[in-house]
């Protein structure tokens, strides 16, 4: 390194990275330093340190939550050190959490690590509320009863639970949390939002300063496709009494019309204008209805947005805002959203043409606030338990916002409330894998029945057959459900003999760790509420159960 | 899936194993191992079911094939690399090579977990092979720091499977290509024996997908290179005079000031060099100011030079799991394998598609048909050039187009040697016609895209 130049960039070190800046770079591009502090406040519980839960733990690990925990009685056997990384063999014979804490702990020393050397059943037992203290619990392989108790006391306690299994080739999640606010839910393809149907003042002011026909070429090829779609509509709606280009070959006359508004050269021959062909390229598009997504207006409708408490979260103070919003200021629409695509523009049209946007949202914003903060005061709360940065978020995501509720395992479990419909309805579908949570219910079943699943020893194999067949028709006969499940399938289970296979394993791992992140990040949407992987078709499908 | 055999023959098979076992637990074949450690593979290699392949026996034998003679190759040893050495070891794959030409830098401890802060600046192959062969007993990971290109046919033919791992659809074309050359036809039949399967894994933030290819067979990487769009850059006079975004303040930085005020000397901008990022992230700052554009961060800067893509581990395990099983198939016939092509998202909620991908009839890597040039007499060299590097099924890079004078080898266009390009580069701007080519005319373009050279036949057109 040459000392000079080292010298005068010493003067302003400002962005010299912190390690963990460097370190978790890759994914503070996806969910941002505030996710990133989130995971960073979380404590895991996981029950069952078997391969599919140290497969959970190394994703939740590695990005760095705050701590975790394991449950688990077991020892380690000679099968577990065989499919688990995080379990060598010569902790074979020691507590299997212990085991397993010490090689995961490893992996990143910023995040706390914790074992308890006991089975979840007697934690129920004796102390349910040691499952309080946790962000999230993940349980994975157990037994139906445990599961159906702990998902109780974690129902009552309102912490997210998370079970999964792997079971042979199939693997199984299933989310249980009763409500779950995403505010920044990361659309893949949303859809801009641009007011060109209901023009704010601002924005008609700015286009009417564009004067198209006394432009120079140079400002005519440099005007934002928005002012040329937003000029011509309005000239097209003063010649088609207010009504907008509604069908296809309305459409294609608009875009014939701003085609003609290309320059001609002196032979009259339309020049290179790519601002005008993205206009026409983008007709379809901005002639879309702004509107509240369905999804929003559900939201204004529910119980938890009209009745407004000191104990209501601060998503649903702001979204009664926006609600209350809407109906006066917003005129009937959510708060602009403020951003706009690239196109082709001079910087200086293009920056313009930005700030009008940027400007309403933040003027949209503060009218939000302005709710918010009579709302809290309402409920007898402060103006500032909900920050400005914090409305700013959601209005920018108000079009993306989602609730995610998923019924209690009582209730999926519950012959009066089971979900026959959604159950029969797949069953319908000969490749459906609904199939496999059927054969893992009537798998459970059989754990109950004989204390052991079935062929796990290549003797049981085939004797074990029968008896799950037994399993699976007083399961169906329980529940009513007039479906049938093929012999190969019980065979196939039986075959299994609760294997874990590590490929199969570690898939699981990765689905239930980005599921677990979303649920401590309160970004993206997270999966409702059951989830079935099949590694043999390399295929897989959600249920709402 | 079909049935394997009747229930009754199946049934006596069964019996047929358990009596020759006395005891659940599997036998002590090597000194490593211990009671039950294959356990839970050998449900799938010992026990007939009612989904398995066609072709598959239930055989003891099976897992000492895994263990003692299958042997896989593993390119790359980063996001996916670490988990697929993982899961093959964990899978009773004991004879596994690794290539990786990279290595550890700190942004990549947050999701290839073989590697630790101390390890940084080492070759990522070596201590990942290191990390698997001590943590899995009697795994022999053979690690290789070296480019895909340092080996040739003879290094690749020894495989029975290899699975990719790669961060680059150069690397993986170069690939695809080796495995196509490698297959030998009779009389125009292809000998199965020469096919090496090819299982290929990508991801990118929350998205990814994994692909079987059999060559020669099944689709491979060119046919389906549609579904990689190439990357698109910024126009330079957006860069040059009317910057919008911050991106565009960022390259123009890179790409006009860092050449011309050369501000550490003759060295190249080095997106690892947090100096040098911190001089284009202050050049962004300056331009964005003057064209108050808001948004220039050091993150965004260093993601712009570098073409940063997002990573977690999530992603990475789940794709690299989904190839590991597809091996696992393979290798032992348990399961008829992914046909051929997953996709996998995990942005809302969980999503899976699986499809076939097809064969494109005329797939320059794979079809062994003459690819065609059509071009009038009269158009320029550069038009080839360009259709070579711009066409969506082609993608070349910086082609090296070669063909037969009169009986001698001559070298119309080669960018990558400096002397070279100078030489034939007014060739560009002549016609065909004017460079002596006549219509029929073979033309062999070399790339880094692909091993071996593509033959394309000059068609004349009007």
């Amino acid at each position: 390194m040459n000392g000079s130049h080292w010298k005068a960039t010493m003067a302003a070190p400002k962005a010299c990275k912190a390690p963990k800046e460097q370190k978790y770079d890759r994914q503070l591009r996806l969910w941002g330093d505030h996710g990133q502090e989130a995971l960073e406040n979380a404590h895991v519980c996981l029950i069952n340190a078997t391969a599919t839960g140290t497969e959970i733990l190394k994703n939740l690990v590695l990005p760095g939550i705050g701590a975790f925990t394991i449950v688990d009685g077991h020892t380690v056997s000679g099968e577990d050190a065989g499919n688990n990384f995080f379990l060598s063999h010569n902790g074979i014979g020691k507590n299997r959490a212990q085991a397993a804490t010490e090689l995961l702990q490893e992996l990143n020393s910023d995040v706390s690590g914790n074992f308890v050397e006991e089975c979840p059943e007697k934690l129920l037992d004796n102390d349910p509320e040691f499952f309080h203290r946790f962000t999230i619990v993940i349980g994975v392989q157990l037994p139906e009863s445990t599961c159906l108790r702990l998902g109780s006391v974690l129902w009552s306690a309102s912490v997210p639970f998370l079970v999964c299994k792997t079971y042979g080739l199939i693997g199984y999640m299933r989310l249980v949390v009763q409500e779950h606010t995403v505010i920044e839910s990361h659309p893949d393809n949303a859809l801009e939002d641009l007011r060109l149907d209901q023009p704010f003042d601002e924005f008609k002011n700015h286009v009417n300063s564009y004067d198209l026909d006394s432009m120079d070429k140079k400002d005519h090829s440099h005007t934002p496709w928005i002012i040329l779609v937003a000029q011509y509509l309005d000239k097209w709606l003063s010649e088609h009494n207010c009504q907008p280009p509604k069908n296809y070959k309305e459409k294609e006359a608009f875009r014939q019309i701003i085609r003609e508004g290309i320059m001609k050269n002196e032979n009259g021959t339309p020049e290179d204008e790519e601002n005008f062909e993205e206009a026409i390229k983008n007709v379809n598009t901005a002639l879309n209805q702004t509107k509240i997504p369905r999804t929003v207006e559900d939201l204004f409708n529910s119980e938890q947005c009209n009745n407004i408490t000191a104990q209501t979260s601060s998503f649903w103070v702001m979204l009664r805002a926006v609600k209350e919003f809407v109906h006066s200021e917003g005129n009937g629409n959510l708060p602009v959203r403020g951003t706009i695509p690239d196109m082709i523009a001079d910087s200086q049209k293009f920056i313009n043409l930005q700030n009008v946007y940027r400007e309403k949202a933040m003027q949209d914003a503060a009218a939000v606030s302005n709710y918010v903060e009579s709302l809290l005061q309402s409920v007898g709360k402060s103006p500032e338990s909900i920050s400005e940065m914090d409305i700013k978020l959601f209005c920018k995501n108000a079009s993306f916002l989602r609730v995610v509720r998923c019924r209690s395992l009582a209730e999926e479990y519950n012959v009066d409330s089971v979900n026959k419909d959604e159950i029969t309805s797949c069953m319908d579908s000969p490749d459906s894998e609904m199939v496999f949570y059927l054969m893992f219910r009537a798998v459970d079943r059989f754990y109950q029945q004989h204390s052991r699943y079935p062929g796990v020893y290549n003797y049981q194999v085939e004797e074990d057959i029968s008896s799950l067949k037994l399993c699976v028709n007083s399961l169906l006969q329980e529940y009513s459900l007039n479906v049938n499940i093929k012999d190969d399938y019980i065979h196939e289970f039986c075959r299994y003999g609760a294997a874990e296979p590590h490929t199969v394993s570690a898939f699981l791992g990765g689905s239930a760790a980005q599921e677990a992140i979303k649920i401590i990040s309160h970004q993206f949407v997270p999966f409702s509420n059951t989830f079935i992987y099949n590694a043999m078709s390399q295929t897989s499908a959600t249920f709402q159960l | 899936m079909a049935d394997a055999e009747e229930p009754e023959k199946k049934r006596r098979r069964i019996e047929d194993l358990t009596e020759k076992m006395a005891v659940d637990g599997g036998h002590r074949d090597a000194a490593c191992d211990w009671d039950g450690r294959w356990n839970h593979v050998r449900k799938f290699l010992e026990r007939p079911g009612p989904f398995t392949h066609p072709d598959f026996e239930p055989s003891t034998e099976s897992l000492q094939f895994l263990l003692e003679t299958c042997k896989i190759l593993v390119i790359g040893a980063g996001g996916l690399g670490c988990e697929l050495l993982k899961n093959l070891a964990l899978s009773g794959f004991r004879l596994i090579h690794v290539v990786d030409m990279d290595t550890i830098d700190v942004s990549n401890l947050n999701r290839q977990f073989l590697f630790r802060p101390k390890d940084v600046g080492r070759p990522k192959a070596e201590i990942a092979a290191d990390f698997i062969n001590s943590r899995v007993p009697g795994c022999k990971v053979v690690p290789h720091y070296k480019k895909i290109q340092d080996f040739d046919d003879s290094f690749y033919r020894q495989f029975h499977i290899i699975v990719c791992g790669l961060d680059s659809i150069i690397a993986r074309r170069w690939m695809n290509g080796m495995l196509i050359s490698l297959l030998s036809y009779e009389d125009g039949v292809l000998d199965p024996s020469s096919i090496i399967p090819l299982i290929d894994g990508g991801t990118e933030g929350f998205k990814g997908n994994a692909r079987v290819i059999l060559p020669g067979m099944t689709a491979c990487i060119d046919c389906t290179l549609e579904l990689y769009p190439p990357q698109i850059n910024f126009p330079m006079c957006t860069i040059a005079s009317m910057p919008r975004l911050p991106e565009h303040c960022v390259e123009y930085a890179r790409i006009l000031q860092w050449p011309k005020e050369k501000p550490f000397g003759e060295t190249s901008l080095d997106g690892d060099n947090p100096e040098h990022i911190q001089w284009v992230f202050d050049r962004s700052q300056e331009r964005a100011a003057e064209f108050n554009i808001t948004g220039v961060t050091y993150r965004l800067t260093q993601g712009v030079v570098k073409r940063i893509i997002p990573a977690v581990a999530s992603t990475n395990a789940v794709i690299a799991a989904a190839c590991a099983t597809e091996v696992f198939k393979i290798a032992t016939s348990a399961y008829i394998p992914l046909n051929n092509y997953l996709v996998f998202n995990d942005v809302d909620g969980l999503y899976t598609y699986t499809f076939e991908a097809e064969r494109k009839e005329n797939c320059t890597a794979c079809s062994q048909v003459p690819q065609d040039l059509q071009f009038p007499p009269s158009a320029k060299l550069q038009e080839i050039l360009e259709y070579l590097t711009e066409n969506a099924s082609l993608q070349m890079k910086s082609p090296a187009i070669t063909t037969t004078l009169e009986g001698k080898n001559k070298t119309l266009y080669l960018q990558s040697i400096k002397s070279i390009e100078e030489r034939t580069r007014p060739n560009l701007c002549k016609t065909l016609k004017e460079l002596g080519l006549s219509d029929g005319q073979e033309i062999a373009v070399a790339d880094v895209t692909t091993p071996q050279t593509v033959l394309f036949k000059l068609n004349f057109t009007a």
